[in-house]
């Protein structure tokens, strides 16, 4: 058995781990589906950050941006493409009536598209922002995503700076719409996961690592490398704009600052979890995600305020004292876990 | 927006106005700039915090006084002093540990400094604007028969900038320390065989450049306006001067320090200040965008 | 193969490469020597592209790639090595190899090709061709010196290329087996039929394997012929002296 098949059926038993978890206490059922967004986030931050080396600070804006096109696609289903400027100027005024189906079909159809059209942009934005390397990338981006999340701040026509509200899920019973959200994203982080071990399985791992390695030997051997650097971003981006499409149904109210662009929570949160978890691995994001998400919400509260001083602490000790990671020192200790086979040698070659 | 540039044309006396602006947020740039230039020319070291510290040294002229009373004036020399410090621990606590290590290990670990230093501003001091009161600000000069009013202290403020600039320009030149520095810059290897402590240099460098931040920052706050989080634009802003004018090349820094000022300026008086950081971003693509043409034409890439 | 006509390169206010003139026949070792700074390596970065030359042009199978990117040289099957190895130090050894195959003809969706069973065999074959079959899942990193030139040699092979540039090929090479190198660049040449451009310091290595010699000094051509010509070559034999 691969590896690549054995890491599936790990993945698939945590899932239904988490079914089982989610039953059992419906009351953490929010918090259990905001741990597998966060695998998303972390997971699809090192397909860039740990295999390619290109490290983002701005893949949070695909995130927004997969959330404010499936808003107002949803919006534009109930009111028209003319009705979405008069819906968002009434800031949450308009009260609307739906039936469950049309609201799935809506959220299903807006996080499709979401997807698609983040895709899209991170393909055109790829162009430019991907042929900046090592400082230029990280400080190109997060100026890209802070530019966007001002832009969308003073457009009127999506709400502005004042957001917008969606439609409320019709659910009799109030626990439905949290078992509804949770089952997305556990769906979509079991896609990405699966996705994303198996491209990384493929020659595309290899490439990404090679760019990570040595970029200009890798295109002295005459490998493609934009066309793989825009690729590994147009992935990430198809799972972020899902994830912020979803989760712009579970707030109900969208704003650009805390909720599509938080630049400075999910933003910094991504890189921290794979970091975290080690960067480079298939499961250093997901171990590292489920870690900082337990320990964030189990602490969170209890410091007053200083919960961001800590977390830019947090960054500065990991990247001082434990740049691999748990699973980089896990690989370093346990090879043979992760596939990796070291073969004592009975007679030194001589070279 | 249209408004804005018929206005030009009408009054063609407010483009004084505008490039005055941008001369005076200009002259703040560079000296960040400066700075940022000194530990990357140095060091290596790409400082994300660059912005923070200049919006901390901030923060200590307008506590000293509003607290005090103290005019900010004469903060700049004990704001100075006190960021060299702050750079000092910083440099021992953080920096030294990651400048050796790959880049972006110090770009994450400066990144961490910044969140800290921005959220701990916001929880001492709080998240509203501020701007340090001086005696000065009182005076204004008239010009264009009243059509362009320009507060004396933004006038003091770009004389102060100046001297700041070129005491660390000579210092840099004529003293031991500053050849120290820029021979590390140089080579860093060849300077420690030569019995220069390198690690020594690289403390100086970076708390040099703290001071620098703060001088800056007190400028900021006695000419301008500061919160919190306005750092991450400063750096930004850093970034794209350096960029734009490379390494060890002090007048392309003033220069494109100018230049973004002045850009920042017409764009602040004819788009209005909510596309503030679209700017900043956008003229930092350009940046890059040229620099890599221009390499390319060398079959170099961007490093 | 590769016809360079009146190449120049200045560095700043150095002139690295005048006017020089060379060419490279399909199928044969043809080598470049001279003193260090003669300009060899210059050479090397015009014709793959890494910095644009002054004046003059280069010619590979009759097309002109003096304009052309990296990348896009490579993919004509014009692969070099290194004088400073670079091989990707945190992939092993195998991984190495397997993302050195050909990419002239490559789509879209080979970028998702999966590790064939072919292509392993080769990537393992041809380890073992170059001796490091043995540390094939250690990091290419962790090698040594000489096992990372040995390893982006074999790279260089996997790639299939009509002609490779190895950069001193046997420099921190164990001299007990610069032998067998020797044996392997041969054999590279006439049973995978790479036409070789190599440059090279020892001089009991470029003359026992090259069949046409260029000799450059101070930036120009100074001389150029059959090995034993070369050898007997007064201007070479000064030039190596430091007659100049």
């Amino acid at each position: 058995m691969s590896i690549y098949k054995r890491d599936l059926l790990i993945y698939a038993g945590i899932s239904i781990f988490a079914i089982v978890l989610a039953q059992l206490f419906p009351a953490y059922i929010t918090q259990i589906a905001v741990m597998f967004l966060m695998v998303i986030l972390a997971q699809t931050w090192d397909l860039q950050g740990g295999q390619m080396g290109y490290n983002s600070l701005g893949n949070i804006m695909f995130f927004g941006i997969g959330m404010y096109v499936s808003s107002i696609i949803q919006i534009a289903m109930l009111y028209g493409w003319g009705g979405v400027g008069e819906y968002t100027s009434a800031s949450g005024s308009i009260k609307v009536e739906i039936l469950k189906d049309n609201y799935l079909y809506g959220m299903f159809l807006g996080a499709f598209a979401a997807g698609i059209v983040c895709v899209l942009f991170a393909f055109v934005f790829g162009q430019i922002f991907l042929l900046f390397r090592g400082p230029y990338f990280a400080i190109g981006t997060l100026g890209m995503v802070l530019a966007v999340a001002e832009l969308v701040s003073s457009w009127e026509w999506v709400g502005a700076g004042g957001g917008l509200s969606l439609p409320v899920y019709p659910a009799v019973d109030p626990t439905e719409s949290g078992r509804l959200y949770f089952y997305c994203f556990l769906a979509i982080s079991a896609i990405c996961f699966a996705f994303i071990s198996w491209v990384t399985s493929t020659r595309f791992g290899l490439a990404l690592n090679a760019i990570r390695d040595d970029e200009a030997k890798a295109e002295a051997m005459g490998i493609r490398t934009l066309r793989y650097k825009v690729s590994s971003w147009m992935i990430s981006a198809f799972f972020l704009g899902l994830a912020g499409a979803i989760f712009g149904n579970m707030s109900n109210f969208i704003e650009p600052l805390e909720v599509a662009f938080p630049t400075i929570t999910f933003g910094v949160f991504m890189v921290v979890m794979a970091l975290l978890g080690g960067k480079g691995t298939v499961w250093g994001p997901v171990v590292g995600a489920v870690i900082f998400h337990i320990i964030k919400e189990t602490t969170w509260t209890y410091m007053l305020g200083y919960q961001w001083v800590a977390l830019g602490l947090l960054i500065i000790v990991i990247v001082i004292f434990f740049n691999q990671g748990i699973m980089g020192s896990l690989a370093e200790r346990y090879p043979h876990w992760f596939g990796i086979k070291i073969e004592e040698d009975p007679e030194e070659a001589s070279t | 927006m249209w408004q804005g540039i018929e206005l030009l044309f009408q009054y063609p006396s407010v483009n004084v106005k505008y490039i005055l602006d941008g001369l005076f947020f200009g002259s703040i740039f560079a000296l960040s700039a400066y700075g940022l230039a000194l530990v990357w020319g140095v060091m290596n070291l790409k400082n994300l915090a660059q912005g923070d510290l200049v919006i901390l040294g901030g923060y200590f002229t307008w506590y000293f006084q509003s607290a005090f009373g103290l005019n900010p004036i004469l903060t700049l020399p004990l704001v100075m002093g006190i960021m060299f410090f702050f750079g000092w621990a910083m440099y021992v606590l953080v920096v030294k540990w990651v400048i050796d290590k790959d880049l972006f290990t110090s770009l994450l670990a400066t990144f961490g400094m910044a969140l800290v230093i921005q959220q701990f501003i916001n929880l001492v001091f709080g998240p509203e604007t501020q701007t340090a009161i001086s005696e000065l600000g009182r005076f204004k000069f008239y010009m264009f028969g009243g059509k362009i009013i320009v507060p004396e202290i933004r006038v003091v403020g770009v004389v102060l900038c100046a001297i700041v600039a070129i005491a660390l320009i000579t210092f840099m030149k004529r003293s031991r320390t500053g050849q120290a520095i820029r021979a590390t810059a140089q080579d860093a290897r060849a300077a420690k065989v030569m019995g220069i402590n390198t690690d020594r240099v690289y403390a100086l460098t970076f708390s040099i450049n703290s001071a620098i931040c703060g001088a800056s920052g007190a400028l900021v706050a006695m000419m301008f306006l500061i919160q919190p989080f306005y750092g991450i634009t400063y750096s930004i802003r850093s970034f794209v001067i350096v960029t734009a004018a490379g390494l060890g090349n002090l007048p392309g820094v003033v220069t494109a320090a100018f230049g973004l000022g002045v850009l920042e300026g017409y764009a602040n008086n004819i788009l209005g200040a909510s596309y503030q950081q679209f700017i900043v971003v956008f003229a930092l693509v350009v940046v890059l965008v040229w620099r890599m043409v221009r390499l390319r034409k060398a079959r170099m890439v961007l490093e | 193969m590769i016809v360079l006509k009146d190449v120049s390169k200045a560095f700043g206010g150095v002139q690295a490469n005048k006017k020089v003139s060379l060419s490279v026949e399909e199928g044969k070792i043809t080598g470049l020597i001279g003193p260090n700074g003669s300009g060899k390596t210059t050479v090397f970065n015009s014709i793959v592209g890494y910095h644009p030359i002054d004046e003059g042009s280069i010619q590979f199978k009759g097309q002109e790639i003096s304009q052309m990117p990296v990348q896009s040289i490579a993919r004509l099957g014009l692969l070099r090595t290194f004088q400073q190895t670079r091989i990707y130090g945190k992939m092993n050894c195998v991984e190495n190899m397997l993302i050195s195959t050909d990419n002239r003809n490559a789509s879209v969706w080979d970028m998702f090709g999966s590790r064939t069973s072919e292509i392993q065999d080769k990537a393992e074959h041809l380890l073992e061709f170059v001796g490091l079959y043995r540390k094939r899942s250690l990091k290419a990193g962790d090698l040594s010196f000489g096992q990372q030139k040995l390893l982006e040699f074999a790279m260089a092979l996997m790639n299939d290329p009509d002609i490779l540039l190895l950069d001193e090929p046997t420099a921190g090479i164990n001299p007990t087996l610069i032998n067998g190198l020797i044996d392997r660049l041969h054999r590279a040449n006439t049973e995978f039929g790479i036409t070789l451009f190599v440059i090279e310091h020892n001089m009991r290595v470029i003359m026992n394997m090259a069949d046409q010699i260029y000799c450059l000094s101070n930036g120009q051509m100074l001389a150029s012929g059959k090995p034993e010509d070369i050898q007997n070559d007064k201007r070479v034999i000064d030039a190596y002296l430091g007659g100049h």
